[in-house]
């Protein structure tokens, strides 16, 4: 049986974790262009919010994933509709030329 | 602005898409009927989560169920069922419609408020073309007295990142619809999220709360119900009391008593000792609470 040859060098790609209430990692660094994927491992629903409402998952029930292209660099602040105590951010950086 | 998208909704939802509750008229029809034996009773059910699907409660169409079940069993039907919000779990049109199929059942009008689980998303749309308060204004909010009861609907959901939060336009709408009212009139307020400091590290809070209690302060009798803490807490401040209520999905842990507040899983006889729904009867101004199970 052959199985497909395991790429080791693509970079882990972007991921946030929704978990006991938590966004995690709390603040994440990415380079303008990546796609952060974002689950929902809760047993409870969430939201993944723009504080400047530029983006908004809307519902995220539990074992949701939703994904966000981030196109403009800056320092984006997130939080959960449904449990606005839950914060995160995003820092997406300019890519040099 | 979030809530502006409301009150548009409102504007074309106006003519009436409700159901059941028909707007003022059935109120108006009960409170001729009250009149009669000088004692009011109601319902209130609470933070129902129609899409819900994890151990906490697999099945909360059918403890839902069961609550309008034993409210329709109640020897007399009450003038009213007010439902504080948190009637789904992601507002979506067919947890709505699931809702409004056990909802819909019960033999009293019903009054059903938003809770941030109904709007998710910044989308009221579901909610109101499913349920309607009836003598709302156009931000939603709502008054009217029944049997010498001054009632009161405050919404305090639709600031998402400052849950919960009157605002503004509320509270001066407060004020003016308090100014003419009594201070020996017994006043309800309903609302979903706790409109005082009840454990603000969950957000189990209103950020003006205190602005409305100030309004509540000079009237001799206030009770406050709310829901969207999932337990019963009783609080008073002065002659302000507030009541918790039940929800009719699954609990949540007590203030503090776990990392977070998330729902809470027990056996299924034990879920059932935790849900349920609430009397409240209203006899020459006393206002008396009565939280019963669903089990039997």
């Amino acid at each position: 049986m052959l199985t497909p040859p395991v790429l080791a060098s693509s970079p882990a790609a972007p991921a946030v974790h929704i978990k006991d209430d938590a966004f995690t990692p709390r603040a994440l660094t990415i380079s303008v262009g990546e796609t952060i994927t974002f689950t929902n491992d809760d047993d409870d629903a969430h939201t993944v919010t723009a504080t400047d409402g530029s983006f908004d998952s809307k519902g995220l029930d539990t074992n949701g994933v939703w994904r966000h292209t981030f196109t403009k660099p800056g320092t984006y602040a997130y939080f959960c509709q449904l449990h606005p105590f839950m914060k995160g951010t995003i820092v997406v950086k300019a890519v040099s030329s | 602005m979030r809530r502006g998208s409301f009150l548009e909704h409102v504007a074309w939802t106006g003519a009436g898409i409700a159901y059941a509750l028909g707007a003022g008229g059935l109120l108006t029809g009960r409170a001729v009927a009250a009149g009669a034996n000088d004692s009011v009773e109601f319902v209130q059910i609470s933070d129902s989560h129609i899409g819900f699907h994890q151990p906490a409660n697999p099945d909360v169409a059918q403890t839902l169920q069961m609550a309008v079940d034993a409210i329709n069993a109640m020897p007399a039907p009450p003038a009213f069922v007010v439902h504080t919000g948190d009637i789904t779990h992601l507002s979506t049109p067919q947890q709505f419609d699931d809702a409004r199929a056990i909802l819909s059942q019960l033999r009293a009008p019903l009054i059903a408020l938003p809770g941030e689980h109904d709007v998710v998303g910044n989308d009221f749309k579901p909610y109101l073309s499913n349920f309607r308060i009836p003598h709302s204004t156009t931000g939603g909010w709502a008054s009217w007295d029944n049997n010498g009861v001054h009632y009161v609907v405050l919404l305090n959901v639709f600031n998402f990142e400052k849950m919960g939060l009157l605002g503004g336009e509320q509270l001066a709408w407060l004020a003016q619809d308090l100014h003419s009212v009594t201070p020996a009139t017994p006043v309800v307020v309903f609302t979903h999220v706790p409109l005082y400091a009840l454990y603000p590290q969950w957000g189990w809070t209103t950020e003006d709360g205190t602005k409305a209690l100030a309004l509540l302060q000079r009237f001799q009798n206030v009770t406050i119900l709310n829901g969207h803490i999932h337990q019963i807490v009783t609080h008073q401040e002065g002659n302000i009391r507030f009541a918790s209520a039940d929800a009719t999905a699954y609990p949540q842990p007590k203030p503090g008593a776990a990392p977070k507040p998330g729902p809470v899983t027990l056996p299924h006889t034990d879920l059932l000792r935790a849900i349920g729904y609430r009397r409240v009867e209203i006899a020459d101004g006393d206002i008396r609470l009565e939280d019963r199970t669903l089990a039997t």
